[in-house]
């Protein structure tokens, strides 16, 4: 009787003692940038999850934002 | 598609810090961490030149190389990105970065340096693409909205140039045979691997 209590005493205190296991996780994988968001801020003029209307809409949005030479001449 | 890169146009820029205003106000930046600044050469000087300095997503990144706990890696468009549950704050990169793009926030106890910060090319981080703990860490996922860096669009000047390295060294290209001068792009040898940019001009050349 004495040994199982001494057995419940100590399993009890040293339960508290248990570390969490340590793994090397390393960086996280990330999302591709053409599968687009959740949110409601996506620019319109592509399809989420299509990469060539990704590539376009943001070759397009360089060219008509960031190139004058195409829209003042 | 090829690799997303700024380019910064000194005969441009005019030193009105818009880009910076816009990077900190889109990823609601921390005071004390300037993901991007302008920098001035001869300022004050006749002839003075700035440009716009963040960081320039290297071809050969040496923030990547240098990294201990490697919480460095790339997309597929070349944007260098980090994860921040990774980074143990040591400033390794911050050395090692020719560009002295990486920040560490001091708000902690005894100014202890936190988890490094630096610009995303508005493409976030490793969490979902637009979800609040990205935005938390890293700020605003431009790219996945299918925008281009906030910096950028906004440049009244458009001095700073962001998006597929094709498209903008097309545009640049363009100007610079327009105006016929100012080919000279900082960082350019760096950032882009390039043997002939970052070279003096050659005698005679305009500059």
């Amino acid at each position: 009787m004495m040994r199982l209590a001494c057995i419940l005493a100590l399993a009890a205190t040293l339960t508290a003692c248990g570390d969490k296991a340590q793994t090397l996780s390393g960086t996280k994988h990330d999302g591709a940038a053409f599968e687009g968001t959740t949110n409601p801020y996506n620019a319109p003029g592509w399809k989420a999850g299509d990469k060539t209307s990704w590539e376009q809409q943001l070759k397009t949005r360089t060219q008509y934002g960031q190139n004058e030479y195409t829209r003042a001449n | 598609m090829a690799r997303m890169k700024f380019v910064s146009d000194a005969e441009r820029c005019i030193e009105c810090n818009g880009c910076v205003t816009a990077c900190k106000n889109e990823h609601e930046v921390p005071w004390g961490v300037n993901r991007r600044r302008v920098v001035t050469l001869n300022d004050g000087v006749p002839g003075e030149k700035s440009i716009s300095v963040a960081c320039m997503h290297c071809s050969d990144a040496p923030c990547m190389a240098v990294c201990p706990v490697n919480c460095f890696y790339r997309t597929d468009e070349g944007v260098v990105l980090h994860d921040k549950d990774v980074c143990i704050g040591c400033g390794y990169c911050s050395y090692a970065c020719p560009f002295g793009a990486p920040q560490f926030p001091s708000q902690g106890t005894f100014g202890v340096r936190g988890k490094m910060d630096k610009c995303t090319f508005c493409a976030g981080g490793p969490e979902a693409n637009g979800s609040q703990a990205e935005f938390e860490k890293y700020g605003r996922n431009r790219l996945a909205e299918g925008k281009l860096p906030a910096c950028a669009e906004q440049c009244s000047t458009k001095a700073l140039l962001a998006g597929d390295g094709d498209v903008v060294a097309d545009i640049f290209r363009n100007r610079v045979v327009q105006r016929g001068k100012g080919a000279e792009v900082w960082g350019w040898g760096t950032a882009y691997a390039s043997k002939q940019a970052g070279q003096p001009p050659v005698a005679g050349a305009k500059s």
